[in-house]
Order: structure tokens, then C-alpha cells, then sequence
């Protein structure tokens, strides 16, 4: 049987890696989604090798799973110079393999754009800059974002990837409760709530800035 | 129809105006003088080249080969001993910024209201503050009779509001010229009016316009220039009496015939 009062009791040791995964995930939502920006811009305004290049990248990154990227940077990482401790290596790949994701949305969203738009700022007299500032990004903005909390949600799962290798977050903090009490099934089932209140506030902050958007008739259908 | 320097007092001339997609020549060798205060119509059959030419008129295509020059400046290039040279952009926007554009697809900002469309050119271009920009935006939006919209969002107003609030955009920086790209092709023929109505009124002002249109009856009525062409060509040049009159040129009549709105042109 489920017994609630072993749950009620493991809380306060819970609460602290709930907060470790949440500011992991948030930090590297936001780093992830600038990398993706920046990477969607370069791409698009950059010189061709810059594109090649990061599309190489972005093809390698989306082409594995999240798990071997993260060994080979905490493992691999010494043999060329890289040795990271547990937190920051976990936040570095997370944040790598959510701006490679994120820019490949950011880039649709530009390609969603009606070139009619862009060629309307040019010929009021817009420099490149300023149809970039308000017209284009604007338009992408409202285009992406579902599709940019729906990849913030699959990055919220991945950080429990992140306790093989000793990042004290929430699936590695209860692991170990699991295996003291033998008690799986609630450990478990806590672990489950935790990340399910988690993608519920993300879920409400998105539909919140859905709804901010959904005036302009632009938001994806 | 010779290559002669561009007529003075045109708003636009276009000089020996020749563009290639690839292999592919559209325009071969275009001479055109807008004249002034006059609506100048472009019309033909698809394909024959009358919206490449527009949109090279705003610098939308590069030309191959030839010059566009708007009030005597010459725009996008200039052709000099050592040949073609490509105006900075500054040149090219400052030049551009004396032209209006209306897009047969409207191309309103979604994420702005009808107010902040038309204001948008004025802060950001002549950086004028919030209060000036929307108070002149919000005159022409009562040139096109749509003060009462400023708030809407173009996804809340229809097609022919979403025209008029596009074309006074364009008009926000006060061009000497104005640019109709099929203005009423994606509207029904009940919303085509109201547009038509804005753009017979810019004209009686005195407004310089340039219309590619498939709106014959239009273009017979309110152009004071008429210009067909065909495979790239201007075939025919003149008023609209010259133009469509009896007995007609067999390509003219050959276009007219397919036409649906025929019995227009045959009023005149």
C-alpha cells in the first residue's frame, strides 16, 4: 500500500533537490533558448561556413541521445582539457543540447515569416536591423512559442538524466530514498508529482504569454 | 520609342529595364516616364512582366541591367564609365522612403494595430515621438475612413479594411509616388470598391500613382496613362482612349477577350 505519511515525511529532504532541478532547468531554458536566438541569427545572417558549421553542430547534437552527450563531456571533457564538476557540466549540456533544439524552432519561425512583411519595413526605408527588431522577431515570437514551452517541457525531463553523474537533483536525491527505505513505489510516485507540478507552472507561465499574444491573431493554430 | 534621358518633370523614368530570374528574361528592355501627379496603369496578361517592373520600380527585384531613377535620383544604381555601381544603402533607403508600396497581400504587421502599422514608419524612420507619430498616423487612417479601427489588430478587420489601412502606411511618410501591386486582387468584388474608392480619391488629389491592376475598368477610368505589355515588353503606351479604342492592337483584343471584366473596357 501507498503510505502517505512516509511521503509527507521525506518532503523537506525533496524540497531541496526540487529546487536544484528547478533552477538547472530554468537556467538552462533561458541560456538555452539565447544560445538558440543567436545560433538562428548567425546562421541566418552569418557567412555561409558559419552556417555549415553550426548546422554540423546541431545535426551531431539532435542526432544522439542526451545521455551520451553528457558522458562524453563529463568523461570525455578531461582528456582535452575540460573538467567540470557535476553541476556546472550538467548545466552546460543541458544548455548545448536545448539551444540546438531551440534554434532549429527559432529558424521555422523565421521561415514562417511572409517575406511581404519584411519587404513592406523595406520599402517605408526599415535598415535590416530595425525590420529585424519590429517586425521579424515580434512575428517569430508569437509563431515559436508553443513549440519553445512544449522543448522547455522535454528539457525539464532530461535534467533527471543529470543524477548519473551525481547532480543532487530531484530523480537522483529520491533514487537514493528508494534504495534506503525500499519504499520505490512512493518514492516514485513523489517523483512523479514533483516533475508534474513543475511542468504545470512552466505550462501556466506559457499559456499566460499564449494568451498575450493570441490578440494579435498571429499565434500558431 | 528611344533611350533618351529620362523626361524632365517625370516622377519616375525607367530606362532600358531588363531582368533575368536565371535564364529566364521577364523584362526586356523597359522605357517608361510616370508622368507627375498622374495614376499610371500597367496592365496585361499574367506573366508578362507588369509586377516584376513594379517591384522594380521599389527596388523589391534588382534590375539586370538599366536604371530607375525616382524624381531624378537614381535608385538602387547608377551607371557609371566603369560601369553599373551599387548606391549604399542609405542612398537607397532615402530614395525608397519617397515611394509608397501597396501589396496585392496587404503585408500589414500582425503584432501591431491598425494605428501602430501606420505609425510605425514615423517613429522608427523620422523618429518622431509616440504622441506626434499616432496623431499623424491617425490623420490618415481618416483619409482612408478607418479612424474608427485604429485599435484593431489586422486579424480583426476585413480584407478591404486591412487595404485601406496598408495603403495609408504607405502614405505615413508623405511619398511623392505611390505603388499599387494589384491592389484588389485578393478581395472580393464587394470589398474591391471601397479600395478602389481610397485610391480614386488619391488621385483626384494628385497623387503620382503607378497600378498594376487587373481592374480594366479602372485603370480606363481613373489612368491617365495606360501601358500594356506582353512577354516583357511595353506593346502599347498611351492614354486610355488611345490604348483600348477601336480598332484595337490583336494582342490587346486577344487579352481583353479572356478577360472577365471586358464589358468595363468596352465602355470607353
Amino acid at each position: 500500500m501507498l503510505d502517505p505519511s512516509f511521503i509527507v515525511a521525506q518532503l523537506p529532504a525533496v524540497l531541496g533537490a526540487a529546487a536544484v532541478t528547478a533552477w538547472i532547468w530554468a537556467a538552462s531554458a533561458i541560456l538555452g533558448v539565447a544560445g538558440g536566438v543567436g545560433i538562428a541569427l548567425a546562421r541566418r545572417f552569418g557567412p555561409r561556413p558559419v552556417d555549415l558549421a553550426l548546422k554540423f553542430s546541431i545535426e551531431m547534437v539532435r542526432g544522439s541521445p542526451f545521455l551520451v552527450q553528457l558522458f562524453l563531456l563529463y568523461y570525455g571533457g578531461p582528456y582535452v582539457g575540460l573538467s567540470l564538476d557535476p553541476v556546472p557540466a550538467g548545466l552546460l549540456a543541458l544548455t548545448v543540447y536545448g539551444a540546438a533544439y531551440y534554434s532549429e524552432i527559432i529558424r521555422g519561425g523565421f521561415a514562417a515569416v511572409p517575406p511581404g512583411h519584411v519587404e513592406a519595413a523595406a520599402c517605408l526605408g526599415f535598415t535590416h536591423a530595425q525590420t529585424l527588431l519590429r517586425v521579424e522577431i515580434p512575428e517569430v515570437a508569437a509563431v515559436v512559442l508553443p513549440a519553445l514551452v512544449n522543448m522547455t517541457i522535454l528539457l525539464l525531463k532530461e535534467t533527471a538524466v543529470l543524477s548519473v553523474i551525481t547532480v543532487p537533483e530531484l530523480t537522483m536525491a529520491i533514487s537514493a530514498i528508494g534504495s534506503e527505505s525500499y519504499r520505490f513505489v512512493e518514492a516514485l510516485f513523489l517523483l512523479a508529482l514533483f516533475y508534474w507540478g513543475l511542468v504545470e507552472g512552466c505550462g501556466v507561465l506559457g499559456r499566460f504569454a499564449e494568451a498575450r499574444l493570441a490578440r494579435f491573431g498571429v499565434a500558431a493554430p | 520609342m528611344t533611350t533618351a534621358a529620362a523626361t524632365v518633370g517625370a516622377a519616375l523614368s525607367v530606362r532600358g529595364l531588363v531582368k533575368r530570374f536565371g535564364d529566364h528574361e521577364v523584362l526586356s528592355g523597359i522605357d517608361l516616364d510616370v508622368p507627375a501627379g498622374a495614376v499610371t496603369c500597367l496592365v496585361g496578361p499574367s506573366g508578362s512582366g507588369k509586377s516584376t517592373l513594379l517591384r522594380c520600380m521599389a527596388f523589391l527585384e534588382e534590375a539586370s541591367a538599366g536604371t530607375v531613377l525616382v524624381g531624378g535620383e537614381p535608385l538602387g544604381f547608377v551607371d557609371t564609365p566603369e560601369g553599373r555601381r551599387r548606391l549604399p544603402a542609405a542612398r537607397i533607403r532615402a530614395v525608397r522612403s519617397g515611394i509608397g508600396m501597396v501589396f496585392q497581400q496587404f503585408n500589414l504587421w500582425p503584432h501591431m494595430t491598425a494605428l501602430g502599422n501606420v505609425a510605425a514608419a514615423l517613429r522608427v524612420v523620422r523618429r518622431l515621438e509616440r504622441a506626434e507619430a499616432e496623431a499623424r498616423a491617425m490623420a490618415q487612417l481618416r483619409t482612408v475612413g478607418l479612424e474608427g479601427r485604429a485599435g484593431h489588430y489586422p486579424s480583426q478587420l476585413s480584407g478591404g479594411q486591412q487595404q485601406r489601412v496598408a495603403i495609408a502606411r504607405a502614405l505615413a511618410l508623405e511619398p511623392r509616388l505611390m505603388l499599387f501591386d494589384e491592389p484588389t486582387s485578393s478581395l472580393d468584388p464587394e470589398l474591391t470598391g471601397e479600395v478602389l474608392n481610397v485610391m480614386r480619391r488619391l488621385a483626384a488629389d494628385g497623387m503620382t500613382m503607378v497600378v498594376v491592376s487587373h481592374e480594366i475598368g479602372f485603370a480606363a477610368s481613373v489612368g491617365q496613362q495606360v501601358a500594356f505589355l506582353d512577354g516583357g515588353r511595353i506593346l502599347l503606351r498611351g492614354t486610355p482612349q488611345e490604348v483600348f479604342r477601336k480598332p484595337r492592337h490583336p494582342r490587346l483584343d486577344q487579352f481583353l477577350d479572356t478577360y472577365l471584366d471586358r464589358g468595363a473596357a468596352m465602355l470607353v
